[in-house]
């Protein structure tokens, strides 16, 4: 900045929150918002009240370390899953970022969603955008006042419903139905109910926007996965500038398309003027390219003013079909293909998952001993656990060493998602196997038809 | 609290903490008087005074003030906290928390939970527990706990641990012998016994008396001499050597072995002795879970029926 710049004034180094009025958008955009608002919250609301196996369908019981999804039980073992479930999304984020900009931030992340649906609430409520700026600037009456507590009360109930629900995937719903009836949740039940409730309400009722343009880490980064062939939320500059009203007569003046109407600012959630470039307060929502769609459909002009488009295609003119072809580039199928990937082996890994895990530890106090008729005995700890839902019967067996063999028990019981740590002796005639250590192999088997099995390596330690 | 030697040390971490809470609170109060110059389009016109790649410049926009309350908050959180829990030097904070205590509320709420359940087998008779399939399978988990680093997880033992699953005992095989065992602990000590005896040669002969009482190999013209020897053995372990239980003393008649059945071992044990400690887990487990561990090494050696029913 030069020293020249003129001094106007001076402002706080601390601003208040501006409250936007986003006025009400419809359009093929705003649509899917409203089909993707529909599915993630049946999805969350419905979930947690489904029943599977006669237990809670969707069911994260953290005391008991188990997590029931649908007929998928998983372990603390299992954790592997969830590192990969977290790598899937980020991808994916990655591949939909790099293809069409930030559509998850636009359509389907929860501050999105839940501010779409307080802002029906309050539209309902306090009435359009010109109404709400009207009832704000207002001094209290008994209508404001009536207005603004019926729409905080529902927001509240939302919320709340928001929060028991979200209890409801930790602890069963039923259950918690039942305390909360009677008031009688446990402290930490009623810490999170009240905790996340406190969030939905405050996130989409007060902060909104704020959450994307201050808190969120994902509008900081977002550009580095952007490049020149991105599809953007983006203002035709050359065919809308320059701007301005006009007459109907003065078609032919030298005015760009833009009428200068402003209602792609008025309907935007984060109060940004797309006309001015791509934006990290832009979270991709589209509701400008309904907004101007509609004003163009108006005054007679081609839509598609403000429209999703790419940085290159705006710069040579590309037709449609030639922007799908540059989809088609290495940063995208490598995206593509990296995620297949994991998909695949995601959803392989856990459909082929036996129900069954075996660790196997050997006893550290004996290195090997003799006994009777100088066969060379090691003892093993067992630990088996049957993660699958119903009650089995395992037939454990050993090979490795020739004569190798198992003194005592081979068959053990397991209770429904049972764990049990089972001694094992196992022996080998003398003078078979290597002085010193042998691999051998313990095999757990299902005895009662269900056809499962897993194997463990270990090692058997013949003295010198 | 003797963390510190001195009791400076705890006013001076106080001090400082306190110092840097105050110093954060200044800083935070002047910043919200502080102002930036704006442009007449009513946008900011100052930077940070950095620049980048030649002209690349940060703006220095206002950030929203609901952050500022929010570390206002922070400050009122950590007074709060700090008068509440230890934080501050060797100040207790108002609750009285501690970790230890912490500790003692978990330790309380697994008794809580599971107390009535040890309680119930503490009232019935040690056979009668070790025949119940429940009470098998937590004395299973308790023994693989605490005491197959020892015994091994089999309870077949290990040279110089005993074997639990036979029915040679030291001290005695009975459920409440065993249940004494497991909670004051047993010392076994035999004493060099070479001068005693007198000699190399005398021990020889004596380890090959020994191995003759359990019909093991042996040189009979040896052990007919370790015979006339064997009288300084027979305090503890008797004329027939059959032991005594009362004193701990090993029965030699049976082919089970502590420290190994060998001529060179009996001689090693005969010179140099044998000390051995099971330790005490009256304090460490409590009577109520020794009352199940001594139904289950109880139930190693006595078929109680409680494994077929599972």
């Amino acid at each position: 900045m030069s020293d020249a710049a003129p001094k106007v004034s001076v402002i706080k180094m601390y601003a208040a929150r501006e409250e936007i009025y986003p006025r009400e958008v419809k359009g093929w955009y705003a649509n899917w918002r409203w089909i993707c608002v529909w599915l993630t919250q049946l999805v969350f609301y419905g979930f947690p009240w489904l029943s599977w196996n006669g237990r809670q369908a969707v069911l994260f019981d953290l005391g008991a370390r188990k997590f029931y999804i649908f007929g998928v039980v998983l372990w603390p073992q299992d954790f592997i899953y969830l590192a990969l479930l977290l790598i899937i999304c980020a991808y994916a984020l990655f591949l939909f970022t790099a293809v069409a900009g930030r559509l998850w931030c636009g359509f389907s992340c929860p501050q999105t969603v839940y501010t779409e649906i307080f802002m029906w609430v309050e539209r309902k409520i306090e009435g359009t955008r010109s109404a709400r700026m009207r009832l704000d600037k207002q001094p209290w009456t008994a209508e404001k006042v009536a207005k603004k507590s019926a729409k905080h009360l529902i927001w509240g109930a939302i919320a709340l419903w928001t929060g028991f629900t979200f209890v409801g995937y930790f602890t069963p719903m039923h259950e918690l139905l039942g305390e909360v009836k009677t008031l009688g949740l446990g402290p930490w039940e009623w810490f999170w109910v009240l905790f996340y409730g406190f969030a939905t309400y405050g996130n989409a009722g007060w902060m909104r926007e704020q959450v994307c343009k201050y808190m969120c880490p994902y509008a900081r980064f977002q550009s580095s996965m952007f490049d020149k062939d991105t599809l953007t939320v983006t203002y035709d500059k050359e065919r809308g500038d320059p701007r301005g009203a006009r007459s109907k007569s003065a078609a032919k003046s030298n005015l760009g398309d833009c009428i200068d109407c402003s209602m792609c600012v008025q309907v935007c959630p984060t109060g940004i003027d797309i006309r001015n470039g791509l934006q990290y307060d832009c979270i991709g929502c589209a509701a400008c390219v309904d907004a101007c769609d509609s004003v163009m459909d108006k005054v007679g002009s081609p839509r598609g003013l403000i429209r999703y488009t790419t940085e290159n295609a705006l710069k040579n003119h590309f037709t449609p079909q030639q922007i799908r072809q540059r989809t088609m580039r290495p940063r995208v199928l490598i995206y593509t293909g990296i995620l297949v990937l994991i998909v695949a082996g995601f959803l392989g890994s856990l459909l082929t998952r036996t129900p069954l895990k075996l660790d196997v530890i050997r006893d550290r106090g004996a290195m090997g001993r003799e006994v009777e008729d100088g066969m060379i005995e090691n003892v093993y700890r067992l630990q088996i656990m049957n993660t699958d839902e119903f009650p089995h019967k395992y037939k454990i067996k050993v090979s490795g060493i020739e004569t190798i063999a198992l003194a005592g028990a081979e068959e053990v019981a397991l209770p429904a998602t049972g764990s049990r740590a089972v001694p094992v002796r196992v022996r080998i005639a003398h003078g078979k196997g290597q002085p010193g250590s042998n691999k051998i192999m313990f095999e757990v088997e299902s005895t009662d038809g269900s056809d499962v099995e897993v194997k463990e390596k270990a090692v058997f330690f013949v003295p010198r | 609290m003797s963390d510190f030697t001195n009791s400076f040390w705890s006013v001076y971490i106080a001090l400082l903490t306190l110092l840097g809470i105050a110093g954060c609170a200044i800083l935070l109060w002047a910043q919200s008087k502080a102002k930036v110059e704006v442009g007449p389009d009513g946008k900011v016109t100052q930077t940070t005074g950095h620049s980048w790649d030649e002209n690349l410049q940060e703006l220095d926009t206002p950030m929203p003030r609901w952050w500022m309350w929010l570390f206002y908050i922070t400050i009122v959180f950590a007074l709060a906290y700090l008068f509440l829990y230890p934080g501050l030097g060797t100040y207790a904070g108002k609750l009285g928390w501690k970790s230890t205590g912490a500790y003692e509320e978990e330790l309380k709420k697994a008794d809580a939970e599971f107390g009535p359940i040890f309680a119930k087998y503490q009232q019935q008779d040690l056979k009668a527990v070790a025949a119940d399939p429940q009470a098998h399978a937590i004395g299973e988990r308790l023994f693989l706990t605490y005491c197959a680093q020892c015994h091994g997880s089999d309870a077949r033992g290990n040279k110089g641990f005993p074997n639990l699953t036979d029915k040679d005992w030291l001290h005695g095989g009975e459920p409440d012998v065993i249940k004494t065992t497991i909670m004051n602990g047993r010392h076994g000590m035999m004493p060099s016994m070479a001068a005693a005896i007198g000699g190399d040669k005398e021990v020889e002969n004596v380890a090959h008396y020994v191995l003759s009482l359990s019909g093991s190999a042996h040189d009979p013209i040896k052990a007919a001499f370790g015979k006339e020897k064997f009288g300084a053995c027979a305090a503890c372990h008797g004329a027939d050597g059959k032991g005594n239980q009362a004193l701990g003393s090993a029965n030699l008649t049976d082919k089970i072995w502590l420290y190994g059945g060998s001529a060179d071992t009996i001689m090693e044990t005969i010179r140099k002795g044998r000390d051995n400690t099971m330790p005490a887990f009256k304090d460490f487990l409590g009577e109520a879970k020794v009352h199940l561990l001594a139904a289950y090494v109880w139930s190693l050696s006595n078929d109680t029926g409680a494994v077929a029913q599972k």
